[in-house]
């Protein structure tokens, strides 16, 4: 899916899917609206200015902590891969694939997994895969990618989801959701219990102590990470904490950012395979440590502030772009603002435009986010960028050059007034494109009878009042 | 107190009234008021999409205009934010420019907050007893200047109701540019906040100190047919000032 094809994708949803654009407003005002209120019972303020610190912290030294949680992974009995791109990761699934004779696998919700393409990769080896959070597995019964990075399913009403579950599942056409969730658990018990692999995504990994850190409500989580004889932790390298006790922050942080929680309901601490005289884990467990286009925004400074993210989903629930369509239209994993920036970061400005230009620049995504990333100064750099490069609309730059001439000449600029005087119906005509795109839905704009620069002459000596 | 008013292209072109209304409000609170004739556009527009080489041709103009002024009043929060918060940002690392572009920046002020913070009013008169309106709060305004309670406390302290609006500090989709890249969206935005303002409260207009957001609701409220009244704040706190309407 071309993300180039954005205008389109959103404007066909709006226009011919209406019940998306309510579905997902209304999920994500709920979200906001908890966020806002659990933000309003906590130091957020401080939290999220410590967690922006220690981010930044941990990223101005990435190398180092990451040899370290190498180190600690190592000692716990973890496996550390290393890889850069996708194809680094299908080959270490693959190898686990292959030495475990692997049929099954369950997965725990993760990003990073959707942005590797691991599961077509695994089907393709033969290895059947089922989402586990509620969520995923809704649309991966339809056959969907997430629409948003907390609430995957957030595009859909109970109205579908009961008919899929009618369909795909058995469950009555008026099932209530209890009862729909109670079918998905039925469907993954035997999932759970049979499949030789786990695959999880990680919140954080603690540098310190070489911990993965997974925050959940379900108790899918735990459940695929622990029953399979394997776990696979998929972790993306920005993912790291430098100490233990960074989590009692970040774990609060995080909760109330993405759901208004004080904490996650479940929030599993991994450090390791199952040890002599445990009971229960995994036999192994790996960590992947991801790269896939991180360590160069890194190292790009006007950019690599996105690398803080925390994959919260508070921006999106506060977009009012996002809130028309739901993440599908902006055809990249991560969508709303923080996938604006976070595509052209990885991606490159071509690849990812016009993304960046999804946005009015309104701010809302920057006042909640639990890290303080300045998205709409990121977006504005990747504009930026995007224009030096030549990636703009037909016209666009003769456009920009003659507006810009007319600023710098007042009598450029006034005899331009005049001009749109003398023509009225103007910025009504059809025929400008520019013009055609604002009354298409908007009746056209009607000038003041006199602009206000001949108005000044007639009032300029008036005396008070 | 030599104070200058920056009229912003769009309300010389589309919100005239308001400007006159600028002037006779800020005059009737003993204030000087000039009108620099070589003003013409902040170049926000260009700046947002990305053009910044024309960008910081239209800033260094705009600069120059302004040049010996106490104060800038701008009518708009926006085009306020774009002088108060951006042409710094423009021009980091560039010398003689930083420096004017940073004074130029702490002299500026949307309208609202110049009488609040500045000249210290916080009642106007009792021009708007009995009336009712809608305020939207344009975004650049409350998120880049942190202009919040100065247009409610101006209004409401003139007599006027607010009346509650779930969507008041939502953005409204004009977004600049944004408006004709992706109308769809756009409207889309305008839509759900015009959806959620209370008609049955009969607010008598909707009110914002952004020319922009007017126009584009406005535009929306016609074509759907139901249009409220928009009016420019400037216009309204006028008219609490004189007490005519
Ligand atoms: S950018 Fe900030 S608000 Fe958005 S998902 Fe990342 S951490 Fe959360």
């Amino acid at each position: 899916m071309a993300l180039r094809d954005y205008p389109r994708r959103a404007a066909e949803l709006i226009e011919q899917r209406p019940e998306v654009r309510e579905s997902v407003t209304r999920a994500a005002l709920h979200f906001d609206r908890n966020r806002a209120r659990a933000y309003a019972e906590a130091p957020a303020e401080a939290w999220r200015t410590y967690a922006k610190g220690v981010k930044d912290h941990l990223l101005s030294r990435l190398a180092d902590y990451l040899e370290a949680a190498e180190a600690r992974l190592t000692e716990n009995g973890v496996r550390v891969h290393w890889a850069e791109g996708p194809e680094d990761v299908h080959r270490v699934l693959g190898e686990i694939v292959r030495a475990h004779g692997v049929r099954r696998a369950v997965k725990a919700k993760s990003m990073l997994s959707e942005e590797l393409g691991v599961n077509a990769f695994l089907e393709a080896q033969g290895v059947e895969v089922y989402e586990t959070d509620l969520g995923e597995f809704i649309i991966q019964l339809a056959g969907e990618p997430p629409s948003h990075i907390v609430g995957p399913a957030i595009h859909k009403s109970l109205a579908e989801i009961r008919r899929l579950f009618a369909e795909r599942l058995g469950t009555p056409p008026d099932a209530s959701p209890e009862a729909l969730a109670a079918a998905a658990r039925a469907f993954l018990r035997e999932k759970f219990l049979t499949a030789e692999l786990g695959i999880s995504g990680a919140n954080f990994l603690v540098a310190e102590t070489g911990t993965v850190v997974l925050v959940e409500n379900e108790g899918n989580i735990r459940l695929s990470t622990s029953l399979p004889r394997v776990h696979v932790a998929l972790v993306g390298i920005e993912k790291l904490l430098p100490r233990f006790e960074d989590l009692a922050v970040f774990l609060q942080l995080l909760a109330r950012a993405a759901t208004g929680q004080p904490i996650g309901t479940f929030v599993s601490l991994i450090d390791g395979p199952r040890r002599e005289g445990e009971t229960d884990g995994p036999e192994e467990v790996h960590v992947v440590l991801v790269d896939n286009g991180r360590t160069a925004a890194l190292a790009d400074l006007e950019a690599s502030e996105v690398l803080r993210c925390i994959r919260c989903g508070a921006c999106l629930n506060a977009c009012p772009v996002y809130r028309q369509t739901g993440g599908h239209p902006f055809g990249f994993v991560y969508s709303g603002p923080i996938g604006e920036v976070l595509a052209p970061a990885l991606l490159g400005p071509g690849e990812a435009y016009p993304l960046y230009h999804a946005s009015t620049l309104c701010g809302a995504c920057a006042e909640v986010c639990p890290v303080k990333i300045p998205i709409p100064k990121l977006l504005l750099t990747w504009r930026h960028r995007a224009a030096e490069e030549g990636l703009l609309l037909p016209m666009e730059k003769a456009m920009v050059r003659a507006y810009a001439e007319a600023v710098v000449r007042p009598r450029a600029y006034r005899l331009a007034s005049k001009a749109m005087r003398a023509f009225p119906g103007a910025l009504e005509s059809e025929r400008l494109p520019l013009v055609r795109a604002w009354t298409r839905l908007r009746s056209g704009l009607r000038p003041s009878p006199r602009p206000f620069h001949e108005l000044w002459e007639e009032i300029k000596d008036e005396r008070e009042g | 107190m030599r104070v200058a008013l920056f009229a912003t292209c769009l309300v010389d072109q589309f919100f005239a009234q308001a400007g006159v209304a600028t002037v006779r409000l800020l005059r009737s609170l003993g204030v000087e008021v000039d009108f620099p004739r070589g003003q013409t556009c902040c170049g926000q527009p260009a700046f947002n999409a990305g053009h910044w080489d024309e960008a910081r041709r239209m800033a260094r103009h705009t600069m120059g205009v302004f040049e010996g002024y106490d104060y800038v009043v701008l009518p708009s929060g926006s085009c306020g934010s774009m002088l108060r918060v951006h042409y710094p940002e423009l021009f980091v690392g560039r010398g003689a420019d930083y420096r004017r572009a940073v004074s130029l920046a702490e002299r500026t002020f949307e309208l609202s907050q110049f009488l609040v913070r500045v000249l210290g009013v916080e009642k106007l008169g009792d021009g708007l007893t009995g009336r009712r309106f809608a305020y939207h709060h344009g975004c650049h305004a409350l998120r880049e200047l942190g202009v919040e309670e100065e247009p409610e406390l101006l209004l409401q302290n003139a007599g006027a109701e607010l009346v509650p609006w779930e969507a008041d500090r939502e953005c409204c989709g004009f977004g600049g540019v944004f408006s004709v890249k992706m109308p769809v969206v756009s409207v889309a935005m305008a839509d759900r906040k015009l959806d959620t303002l209370p008609r049955q409260a009969e607010p008598e207009a909707l009110v914002s100190t952004d020319a922009g957001c007017l126009l584009h609701l406005a535009g929306r409220m016609k074509r759907r047919g139901d249009a409220l009244p928009v009016r420019h704040l400037a216009e309204v706190l006028w008219e609490a000032r004189s007490g005519a309407s």
